[in-house]
């Protein structure tokens, strides 16, 4: 892999414009990398799904290389319908369109020129890479005291180009104070056996409000991993939803920093997995400062030879009294194949907080079905009606109607 | 300085901490295959015995030492150890208690066990470990009577190595982990307990650990079979000596139970913490494991962890049996610099199978505890189910408390359910107990022993007593 790194690293370099200096950046990333390598399950953090040999087995060798300089055409038809929305186009990680039609011009600014640097001292090799191989990185910047009038869907898209190949990309966002702004991540492939290694920056100035709804439901044999990075000042809010079903491997990793009293941070999850598929949202939410709070709900529905993995972790700094922290995940196995891990995690240094965290795995109440096949309804229906049921709970958590209606219509939720 | 004062002065100094002057037999400094040749040659070991210890010294020296638990200590230096000591009157093993060395009896008065009181009164058979080799094994004569056997490891080396040899190593392999490896080459001594078919233990059998001549890692070995049917229920307390060196503590503790047994596992652990600064102390880094390995068996752990300066064990079960049932109940206190990791594993195998886990942390001063439990359940292990609860309860905003559990579920027929609370004691219920007449250091202590209370009650009688005072006593002087 090593080799192959290399080449394509300079093929990359060779038909890019990057500055000396990114470049330099780039190489040093691409070192880090290679001397790590894919993480595998000796590291904690990757103990319960190893994405190195999940790399192995789904896709075998990896190429690196993509041509960016090559525009995609944009496929219309499978935009959401329903929902007026401002879009961001994504095709094979190459940024095709970015609309915000709806919204004040003076009002969102965007730079494609952000300076490489970042502050985040991590261990994670994925970043490395996305580092080294990702094209431009954009930043979108709402400005003071604007509240975006349409949610904003960032389309990630694949093509039949695509094959075996690693697809790296990253976008910022920074929100000003007392602004606000509602994310789709919408996911979307016709390609197979790529690896998607997706990195989201977040600033969220005072008073801001970010929602982020995730969404993975379209069948897929891609790989892929999604990194979100939230820093909140003072008063803000985040709330991120995941919908995490389609592709054959997802985690979701969150990162979650409050650094001002009065922030929060809500995570809630569903996964609904069908034969062989493997898929983990990992989060730790930093209560670095008094009076923050935050609060994590996880569900999943696992199928056949299914396997889901939660690791949630909460840190209490010394500092953070009055924190308010909370954490529930509950899954149900709907096969003997199907497997559910959990780390739900405290480390607490305050002694004035209310952590705490519960977690439930079992199968389908049997005296439920019963019950609702006593009322004339067949298996397969009160089955249905109990999973479904199950899940709405975590929809019902999403403070935006229009989103929120929007995915179950997706997902085929009724009340 | 009122009374008072002066009551609390004392506690806050480690109650047990004295030594004995006796001469000590020792091994030669250092780890290598000729110092475990002298311990297995001082023992009088058959030759498998020898081997055993060899093949584990041999996979000892592949390993490495662990570095992923939260409390981290300073590296060890395994060669400037001594892995055997015994007290030189073990020379000529005494027949029976009067023939004691006086100023052993003297330590075990100090501590509050005078042994042959505690023996005739409490009706509990003592197998008394100082240092490392046990000195004497009381009321041999009612449990031979059951076929009991409770002696000291190396005795049930000699006589009975047949049941030796077919258990030893079989929970805790010498393929283990590092220092359940390093237990498995240069152990010296512990109990040994087998409960025949159908016989219920008239008594709870007991051993009291101490740890004394300085620089001496001690290396317990303990194994526990219940034959079918059979029930025991079996005490292990522990206090040591005021040290300034740290002193490295890694014991093995297997149990065994066969169809339709049950083995209740208790332990209060009070050695020595370290002073306020957080110099000195034990490191206990146990491996204590058992098997389950018949129908309807039953293993029960309960542990109320106060001592050492780091606490680093899992005592665990594996539920090969169907319908096995395990059990944990813990209470760790840590105070001043102390640190503890541990928890428990369940391991589910068979079918049916239960656990339950409650535990409850109390972190004081500047002290760091750590909840870390796994709960496994195994795709074949159908329609079992688990229990998880761990509450902490921090005092003071320089310690911390932290809950890593390990859930892992591969059986859609199966439930497993986790709690985790953590929280200080509120001011209104320290204002409610002071209302009533009670000093700030007396409403917690009753606050934190009805925190406790579920863990407690587990306790046999004897030990619930002695373990609600050392509840007391560890956190005296972290209130205010």
């Amino acid at each position: 892999m090593k080799d192959q790194l290399k080449t394509d690293f300079e093929k990359i370099i060779k038909i890019s414009d990057f500055s000396k200096k990114d470049i330099e950046y780039k190489k040093d990333h691409l070192n880090k990398f290679i001397k790590s390598g894919f993480p595998n399950k000796k590291q904690e953090n990757w103990k319960f799904l190893d994405l190195n040999q999940i790399i192995q087995k789904n896709i075998g060798e990896l190429s690196f290389y993509n041509d960016y300089s090559i525009t995609n055409k944009v496929d219309t038809s499978i935009f959401i319908d329903g929902l007026e929305h401002n879009k961001i186009i994504f095709i094979n990680g190459r940024i095709e369109k970015i609309d915000f039609g709806y919204e004040d011009k003076n009002q969102i600014e965007i730079y494609d020129d952000i300076k490489m640097a970042d502050k985040l001292d991590n261990e994670n090799s994925l970043i490395d890479l996305n580092n080294a191989f990702r094209n431009k990185c954009y930043k979108i910047l709402v400005k003071k005291g604007y509240v975006t009038k349409k949610p904003l869907i960032v389309y990630h898209l694949t093509n039949e180009k695509m094959k075996s190949k690693s697809i790296n990309l990253r976008l910022d966002f920074e929100l000003e104070q007392n602004s606000s702004l509602k994310l789709v991540d919408f996911f979307n492939d016709t390609a197979d056996k790529n690896f998607m290694n997706m990195f989201c920056n977040f600033e969220l100035r005072k008073d801001s409000i970010l929602k982020n709804y995730k969404i993975d439901k379209s069948l897929n044999k891609n790989l892929k991993y999604s990194f979100n990075n939230i820093n909140q000042d003072k008063n803000s809010i985040s709330e991120i939803f995941i919908f995490s079903a389609g592709s054959d491997y997802l985690k979701n990793d969150i990162n979650c920093n409050l650094n001002g009293e009065y922030s929060s941070a809500f995570i809630n999850g569903i996964f609904s997995l069908k034969e062989g598929q493997q898929h983990e949202i990992r989060s730790k939410i930093n209560h670095l400062v008094k009076n923050t709070k935050s609060y994590q709900l996880i569900k999943s529905v696992l199928g056949k030879n299914s396997k889901a993995a939660y690791q949630g972790r909460i840190y209490v700094d010394s500092k953070a009294q009055k924190t308010d922290g909370y954490q529930l995940s509950k899954a149900i196995l709907l096969d003997e194949t199907s497997e559910f891990n959990a780390k739900p995690e405290l480390e607490i240094y305050a002694d004035d907080v209310k952590c705490s965290h519960g977690s439930a795995s079992g199968s389908l109440n049997e005296n439920s079905i019963f019950y609702l096949m006593s009322r004339g309804l067949n298996y397969k229906q009160s089955k249905e009606l109990l999973i479904n049921g199950f899940m709405l709970d975590v929809v019902e958590k999403i403070t935006d109607t229009e989103i929120k209606n929007l995915i179950k219509n997706m997902i085929g939720l009724k009340e | 300085m009122d009374k008072r004062e002066k009551d609390i002065e004392n506690l806050k100094d480690y109650k047990y901490g004295f030594t004995t002057d006796i001469e000590n037999i020792r091994a030669p400094k250092g780890l290598n295959e000729e110092v475990i040749k002298f311990i297995s040659n001082i023992k009088k070991e058959p030759k498998w015995m020898l081997d055993f210890r060899l093949k584990a010294f041999e996979r000892f020296k592949l390993l490495k030492e662990p570095n992923w638990q939260k409390p981290k200590y300073p590296k060890i230096d395994y060669q400037d150890l001594y892995y055997y000591s015994a007290p030189k009157s073990m020379k000529d093993k005494p027949k029976s208690l009067d023939e004691l060395d006086p100023k052993l009896l003297e330590t075990y008065k100090k501590l509050g066990i005078p042994l042959q009181e505690q023996a005739r009164l409490n009706g509990i058979a003592v197998d008394a470990v100082f240092d490392s080799v046990s000195v004497a094994t009381t009321f041999k004569g009612e449990l031979t009577k059951h076929g009991i056997i409770f002696c000291s490891m190396s005795e049930a080396i000699q006589k009975h190595p047949d049941l030796v040899k077919k258990y030893l190593g079989t929970v805790i392999p010498i393929t283990d982990h590092f220092f359940a490896t390093l237990n498995s080459a240069v152990f010296t001594d512990g109990s040994f307990v087998y409960i025949p078919e159908g016989v219920k233990c008239p008594m709870e059998l007991s051993t009291y650990f101490r740890i004394n001549a300085s620089e001496t890692g001690q290396f317990e070995r303990t194994l526990i079979i219940a034959d079918k049917g059979s029930y025991v229920s079996y005490l292990e307390g522990c206090t040591a000596p005021m040290r300034d060196e740290n002193q490295l503590h890694a014991a093995n503790v297997e149990l065994i139970a066969l169809d339709d047994a049950e083995i209740k596992y208790s332990t209060v652990q009070n050695w020595y913490p370290g002073d306020e600064n957080g110099k000195g102390g034990i490191y206990n880094f146990v491996t204590k494991r058992g098997l389950c390995k018949g129908k309807n068996s039953k293993i029960s752990w309960t542990q109320v962890e106060t001592g050492s300066a780091i606490t680093w064990k899992y005592p665990s079960c594996i539920l090969k049996g169907d319908n096995s049932i395990g059990e944990f109940y813990s209470i760790a206190i840590t105070n001043n610099h102390q640190k503890a990791d541990t928890g428990t594993k369940m391991i589910h195998l068979g079918k049916n199978t239960k656990s339950k886990i409650i535990s409850k942390g109390i972190s004081a001063g500047f002290s760091d505890m750590t909840y870390r439990g796994l709960v496994d359940i195994n795709s074949k292990a159908k329609n079992s189910s688990n229990y998880t609860q761990c509450d902490s309860l921090l005092m003071g905003n320089k310690c911390g408390a932290h809950t890593v559990p390990y859930i892992r579920n591969k059986n859609f027929d199966s439930n497993i359910a986790h709690e985790a609370t953590t929280s200080k004691i509120s001011e209104e219920q320290l204002h409610y107990c002071q209302q009533r007449g009670l000093n700030p250091e007396e409403a917690v202590g009753l606050i934190v022993n009805g925190f406790c209370k579920e863990v407690l009650q587990q306790l046999p009688m004897e030990f619930a007593v002695e373990a609600q005072k050392l509840v007391g006593i560890s956190l005296e002087g972290s209130v205010g």
